[in-house]
Formats: structure tokens, C-alpha cells, sequence
């Protein structure tokens, strides 16, 4: 587990202090008092602890994927309007508001070229980190097993293990770049039959992530192919998290797995409007599925949270519906949001290898990690019992004001050593801020010298 | 697919009324005093504090396999909350006291046998949840009924969980009491709040628990492995609009001063208009809602259409609905199954609406009325 381990003792020693209550049952006190089984260890999260060290404000924050760049005018002005509706203040639908849910079944039956429903097979959640727990909550039990590919977006564990499931994984693994040219995310690749291993009559579900966070893999026709083959022959279910899915760089496609055949009905692919749009704050995603697996993520949410925000579901579906319109134009967002990153992509490309990192260049998404361990950065001072990359990031936040993420913290314990000597980057940021990293850069070069 | 899909925790939690009330809602030509949401506009300072948001950058609580407390009538979402956490739900319902011909009956009248409550708390019981001020019934808990509640709590080491969402609106001078504040009770209890109940923005979203850090700590584990972030423009409008309360606080300019004063008097209108179809309000002294009793209906009209084992209240809401075009909510889904055929001659009206909602209601009513003669 990728947990720090101060957390777990500390909640002992705030349980079974004898001030809280004056009862001679203390230790009775004490049980009752503990949490639910299902969160036990899952406590310790990556980003409270990286962004408490972040905050300070002088330091150049490249760590968590927070936009700081403009999200696009429309979509702002949109939610200024609809702030002063009354009715839009107030409840709406419970599975998704009515014009959101419309808005996506048009865009998404475009994408899958074929009609969905926007009721059925569409659900509205917070985020879409509350699609992946309405997913999991409802489609995985206790006992099954769920194949996560390491390294993962930090929830995937958590998650199933709060289900009361198993993880079961398996890495991505590197093939060394040719002579000349430059490590890709394309380069990490999965064995087939290291894959294959990995399924047995207690799978359930597979959880893929494309475009991928951390790495920036773009899977190919052929690689989900391979996935989608053994979906099919182990009957499992795939959860596909495709939040990235507007952001593929030039050579590459975004392909869905839901649309290779035989696997619309085993397959919930998940999207987010923070991702789309560039408003990571506003905590609305989707689930796109066949009713028979739609009906159980919204049992959850029924049972959860019940409805999303009003003002900001209508806010969205104006903003999609000035897109949609325009797909096939450069000014539409899914096009020229891409076309922007790329051109950061390449200044972060060449920043970090101009300082003795070594970049794997991302095929989508808006991160890119790099091998920090070229640089033998004296790491003395930092704790000894943290993987190599999380020292580093705390070395480098502390001394050159520069923050990223340990790639580690993507990954399950035994797997752990394979990636602690990468460290993320985010660069979806303002040119000032990619202009402030360059001078910490440059500094840094020169101190090298 | 041919292994079970959905995992076991969803057993039994499957159906919801409001999924089906608001439907049936939106088919018919109605008024609807159905859900809970005000019709109305939100205050300005509000509105204008989303609006300064915009420009700027889930509360799940889960119980452990062991025996909660509810008290009936309760939120609809608590029993199969406890359900999908694999706990064990247990009720005890707060039963009315006989009442004087020609009296309307009131929530205060409604109340839990001390013995009876007593013997629900075992060892293993781990939870109460209580509400108040109370949906459906708008009863607002004494001081001495939160004594009595908290008095067994610590007796048998239970933690409270508090829905408080309607806070501020309690009607007739009485007072909220928030059973945290009672000697031994915050180092046990969770406080729960809503935005959209506190100024009328239901479709913010935003609600928060307050509690002691050991126990909330691992709500903060649930929600960073569920939702993690809350939309941050809803978090800081509301922010917004409690610094300008502060200001106001207990001035007669204050929203949480005068939204409950005009809740009263919409209440008021609502009591009086639904008595001259028949309707016998309860008076609430909190919260959007107050039940009226149908059993004169149920007397003259026992055969109304439904499905087999549907309560009365639910059947004579929907013919309500077709009929009348009025919505209201029936009170037995504030019930466990098996005590709803005691409690089926309830149902629930929202009164936090517009005027011309009001309005259009005494026009349903008026010519309700003109059929019955």
C-alpha cells in the first residue's frame, strides 16, 4: 500500500485516550467508536499530502492536474446567467439534468455512432471520481477480483478496496527506446500473456485508464483489442475511465473500448466536464452504459447522493451544445484545447531533459513523468523509509521550488520500486507558470555546471 | 453478461419514491406541494455571491455492520443507507397522542415512549439518527426529548447522527436544539447541514457535518475515496452568503429572521386553505412540511386504484394528482415496510413555495370543494 505510515498510529492513540470519555468502559468505548471496516487503511491519500507541501506560495506548482489556464469564456459566462435563474437553484433530476443528459447522448452517440439513451444509459455524478465509486459500488462485491494496470490513478485501490475486493495487478512495462529516438508513452506496453494470467472465474472487471494518467499512453486498436478479447472470454466487466479523451496529440487516436464489438454491454466509460472543459471545480462527470449495468450506478446514487448541481449541469450542457455544433472546427475546445497543450507538451519535453531528466514524451493527457534518478540529486536529508521519488519531490519542493508527484504513489507496494524513480509533471499551466518552472530550470543547470 | 451484475449491497435499495412522485409529477397538470424544494427566488445576496464565485476556482456517512436506531417518521434515505453499508436498521416511531374533538392535531404532540426507545438500544447498537426539526412531521425536538435521547446514548456508548437541515426554520417561538450541545454529546454526535435548505438553493448541493476529529476523520477517508472535492463555486457562494448572515445575525434584516417569518405565514395560508376539503393538517413548528390526515377520506373513498399491497396514502395521493391536480407526498414512505399500514392515512405537503403557488393551490382546493357538495 502506498500509505504513509504516521496516519494509521496516530488514529490508535486518538481512540483509545481515556480524556474523551470518563467511562470505566474505556475499551468497550473505544470499539464502538472505530470506523467502518471497509476504510481500514485506505486513510492515507497522496494528495492532501502533496498539496499541503505545494501551497506554499512561492513554490511553482506542477504536481496536482489543477488547470491554471483560463477555462474557455462560454463556459464561464454560461454559469453567470444561469446563477440568476431561480428554478436552477434548485433540484433537478436525480440521474442527470434533463438538458445535460440530452447534450451527451448527442455527443456521445456521434462518438459510439450509435443512439443513447439519455435516461438510461447515461448517469450525471460528482465528478468523475464519483462515476469510479458509483461503478465500483455497484458492480463490484466483496470477493470479486479487479484487475487495475500499474501504474493507476491513486483511487482505483482504495476503491475496490472499500467494495471489499481484491486488486490484482499488472504493469506496464518499457521497452528501451531506439537509438535517437524518444522515449514515448507508446514504448509502455502490456504482455499479453502476463494479461491473460491475470484473469481467472473471479474477475469482474477490468479498470482501464486512456488516454493514461500518469504515463500519458494512448492504448492502440490493437492493444484494447487484446483487452476486449479477454473481457469477452473471462465474461468480466471493463470500466473504462477516459477523462482524458479530448486530449491526443498529433499521430495519435482516442479509441472506446465500449465500441469494439461485444463489449457495449460489458463496458462503463466514464467522462469528465473538469477535463473537457477546464473546470476541474465544478465536480461534474458521467457514466456512459447499457441500462442493464446504468441501472445499478444509479441505485447508488439514489442511495448516495441522490442529485448533482443544478446550475452547474445546465452551464454544461450550453457549453456542449456550442461545441457540438462546431466539432469539425479548430475553434471547437476538443480541438483547440489539444493543439494548446501540445506546444506546452513540447516546451515541458525540452525543459526537463535540458536539466538531465528523462522525459517520456505523452501520447494524450496533460502530464508527462520523467526519470529524476540521472541526476543524483543528494537526498540525504529527506526521511529514510520513503520510496527514491518521494524524497526527490520533497527534495525538489523544498530547494528549487518546483512540485511535482512521485509516480510510486500510482502504484501498489510490490510494484512500488519498479516506478520510484519517476516523478509527474502536470503542464496544463499558463505560459507564466511554465516560464517561472524554466527559471528554476535554467538556475538549476547552472548550479549543475 | 452472465454472472450477477450488481453487487449485494444493492439488495432491497433498488426502489425510490421520489424517482417516482417527481415523475408522476411532471405527467400531469398539477401544483406541486410533492418535493421538497422551494419555488421562489433564493435571496439576493445569494445569488450574488454565487455569481462572484463563478469567477473564482458527497456527504456520505457509512455504518458499521451493527444496529441503528431510526426514528420513524425518517428521511426516506436513512434506512437504505444503513442497508448498503450492511447495517441493521431499527425503528421506533413517534406515535400521536389522542387529541380534543375540533383541535387540530400538532408535531409536538407526537412523541417517543421513553420505555419503548429504552428497549431498542442493545449492545450492538452502534447509531441514532435523529432529525430534527423533523421531516415529514415538522416536529422540533424539546430540550428534554434531546435529554432523554442523549441520556441513552451515552448510557449505551452510541453515536448520534444529527440531520439538522432545517435548523433555522422553526415557526411559533420555538427553539432548535442541537442535541451537540448537550453536556457529553459532542465528542459523540454528527452534526449534519445544508446549504440548500439554509438559503433556499436546493440545487447547490453543498451540506456539512460537523463533529470531533477522531470521528470525523474517517468520514474524510470516505469522502476522499468517493467524490474527494465538492464544486468549489457552490462552497464559495456559500461561504459568501454566511459572512453577510453574520452581520445580520439575530437583526430583523437577517434571512434565518425573516425566511422563517414568511414560512410561517405560508404555513398558516396552507393550514387553513387544505381544512375545507376535509384535510386535517398537523401543525408543524419546523422544516418545509407538515402531513395532514386523510382518514375521512380513507372512510369514504377506502377503494381508491393501486397496485396490491400499495398503502391508501400513496393511492390517494396519485388519484389526488390525477383528479385534483394537486402533489403531495404520501407519509407511509416515511416508514419501515412493516409499520406502514399503521401510518397510511398521512400525507405530506411542502409549504415553502411561491405566493402564486399558494394561490393556485386555493384555487385546486376551491373547486375540490365545489365537487364535494
Amino acid at each position: 500500500m502506498f500509505l504513509a505510515l504516521g496516519s494509521g498510529t496516530r488514529f490508535l492513540k486518538t481512540i483509545y485516550s481515556s480524556k474523551i470519555l470518563g467511562f470505566s468502559t474505556s475499551a468497550k468505548m473505544s470499539l464502538k467508536f472505530t470506523n467502518a471496516k471497509r476504510i481500514e487503511g485506505l486513510d492515507s491519500n497522496v494528495w492532501i499530502e502533496f498539496t499541503k507541501l505545494a501551497a506554499d506560495p512561492s513554490v511553482v506548482n506542477l504536481g496536482q492536474g489543477l488547470p491554471d489556464i483560463s477555462p474557455p469564456i462560454y463556459v464561464k459566462e454560461k454559469l453567470s446567467k444561469i446563477a440568476a435563474i431561480d428554478s436552477l437553484n434548485q433540484y433537478t433530476r436525480g440521474f442527470g439534468h434533463p438538458s445535460l443528459v440530452k447534450a451527451l447522448s448527442c455527443l456521445y452517440g456521434k462518438l459510439y455512432q450509435n443512439q443513447i439513451d439519455p435516461n438510461k444509459e447515461i448517469l450525471v455524478t460528482v465528478g468523475a471520481y464519483g462515476s469510479l465509486f458509483s461503478a465500483i459500488q455497484a458492480l463490484i462485491d466483496k470477493g470479486d477480483e479487479v484487475i487495475i494496470i500499474v501504474p493507476f490513478y491513486d483511487c482505483y485501490e482504495p476503491m475496490v478496496r472499500m467494495a471489499g475486493a481484491t486488486p490484482v495487478f499488472i504493469p506496464l512495462r518499457s521497452s528501451k527506446p531506439v537509438d535517437g529516438k524518444r522515449w514515448s508513452s507508446s514504448d509502455w506496453t502490456l504482455d499479453p500473456h502476463e494479461l491473460e494470467s491475470k484473469f481467472n472465474s473471479r474477475t469482474k472487471a477490468i479498470i482501464l485508464n486512456t488516454p493514461h494518467n500518469p504515463l500519458g499512453k494512448v492504448y492502440t486498436k490493437e492493444e484494447l483489442q487484446i483487452i476486449a478479447d479477454l473481457c469477452i472470454k473471462y465474461d468480466t466487466l471493463c470500466i473504462s475511465d477516459e477523462v482524458y479523451e479530448w486530449l491526443v496529440y498529433s499521430g495519435n487516436k482516442h479509441f472506446k473500448i465500449a465500441t469494439f464489438p461485444g463489449m457495449w454491454e460489458r463496458t462503463i466509460t466514464i467522462g469528465s466536464a473538469g477535463k473537457t472543459f477546464s473546470v476541474t471545480g465544478w465536480k461534474i462527470g458521467w457514466s456512459i452504459g447499457p441500462n442493464h449495468l446504468i441501472k445499478h450506478l444509479q441505485t447508488i446514487q439514489q442511495n448516495t447522493i441522490y442529485t448533482c448541481a443544478t446550475p452547474l449541469q445546465e452551464a454544461l450542457a450550453q457549453a456542449f451544445w456550442i461545441d457540438i455544433k462546431r466539432m469539425d472546427d479548430p475553434e471547437c475546445y476538443f480541438n483547440s484545447l489539444p493543439k494548446e497543450l501540445e506546444v506546452k507538451r513540447d516546451r515541458m519535453v525540452c525543459l526537463l531533459e535540458s536539466v538531465g531528466l528523462k522525459a517520456i514524451v505523452p501520447d494524450g493527457g496533460y502530464f508527462i513523468i520523467a526519470d529524476v534518478s540521472l541526476l543524483d540529486a543528494d537526498l540525504s536529508d529527506m526521511k529514510d523509509n520513503e520510496p527514491y521519488d518521494y524524497k526527490f519531490v520533497k527534495w525538489m519542493t523544498k530547494n528549487k521550488k518546483l512540485s511535482a508527484i512521485p509516480v510510486s504513489a500510482f502504484c501498489n507496494s510490490e510494484t512500488k520500486l519498479q516506478f520510484e524513480k519517476f516523478v509527474r509533471f502536470c503542464f496544463i499551466k499558463k505560459d507564466s507558470t511554465l516560464d517561472a518552472a524554466e527559471e528554476i530550470i535554467r538556475a538549476w543547470n547552472m548550479q549543475k555546471s | 453478461m452472465t454472472k450477477r451484475l450488481q453487487a449485494q449491497r444493492l439488495n432491497g435499495i433498488d426502489h425510490n419514491p421520489w424517482v417516482e412522485f417527481v415523475k408522476l409529477a411532471s405527467e400531469h397538470d398539477v401544483v406541486n406541494l410533492g418535493q421538497g424544494f422551494p419555488d421562489f427566488a433564493p435571496p439576493d445576496f445569494a445569488m450574488e455571491a454565487f455569481q462572484r464565485a463563478v469567477s473564482g476556482d458527497f456527504m456520505l456517512n457509512q455504518y458499521t455492520k451493527a444496529f441503528v436506531i431510526i426514528i420513524e417518521p425518517a428521511f426516506d434515505c436513512y434506512e437504505p443507507m444503513t442497508l448498503m453499508a450492511g447495517g441493521r436498521p431499527v425503528f421506533v416511531s413517534l406515535k400521536p397522542s389522542p387529541i380534543q374533538d375540533g383541535e387540530l392535531d400538532s408535531s409536538s404532540n407526537w412523541k417517543l415512549d421513553p420505555t419503548e426507545l429504552a428497549s431498542k438500544f442493545t449492545s450492538r447498537t452502534k447509531a441514532l439518527v435523529l432529525n430534527t426539526p423533523n421531516n415529514p412531521l415538522g416536529k422540533v425536538f424539546s430540550r428534554e426529548e434531546l435529554e432523554l435521547v442523549a441520556s441513552l446514548c451515552q448510557q449505551h456508548d452510541v453515536v448520534c447522527i444529527t440531520d439538522e437541515v432545517y435548523q433555522w426554520l422553526v415557526y411559533d417561538g420555538h427553539q432548535h436544539v442541537s442535541i451537540a450541545s448537550l453536556p457529553g454529546m459532542w465528542e459523540r454526535t454528527l452534526t449534519i447541514g445544508s446549504a440548500g435548505k439554509t438559503f433556499s438553493v436546493t440545487g447547490w448541493k453543498v451540506g456539512w457535518v460537523l463533529g470531533p476529529d477522531n470521528i470525523l476523520k474517517h468520514l474524510r477517508t470516505v469522502h476522499q475515496n468517493s467524490v474527494f472535492h465538492c464544486p468549489t463555486q457552490g462552497q464559495a457562494a456559500v461561504a459568501w452568503s454566511f459572512e453577510r448572515e453574520q452581520l445580520y445575525f439575530g437583526q430583523p434584516s437577517s434571512y434565518f429572521v425573516q425566511f422563517p417569518q414568511a414560512m410561517q405565514r405560508s404555513r398558516d395560508h396552507m393550514i387553513h386553505s387544505l381544512q375545507s376539503v376535509g384535510l386535517k393538517p398537523v401543525i408543524p413548528h419546523g422544516s418545509y412540511f407538515l402531513i395532514t390526515d386523510i382518514s375521512d377520506f380513507k372512510r369514504t373513498m377506502p377503494d381508491l386504484p393501486g397496485t396490491a399491497d400499495e398503502p391508501y396514502d400513496s393511492r390517494f395521493v396519485k388519484w389526488m394528482i390525477k383528479n385534483k391536480g394537486l402533489v403531495a407526498i404520501p407519509v407511509s414512505i416515511f416508514y419501515s415496510k412493516p409499520h406502514r399500514k399503521h401510518f397510511d392515512h398521512y400525507i405530506r405537503f411542502c409549504f415553502v413555495k411561491d405566493e402564486s403557488t399558494l394561490h393556485a393551490m386555493d384555487e385546486k382546493l376551491q373547486k375540490w370543494k365545489a365537487e364535494l357538495k
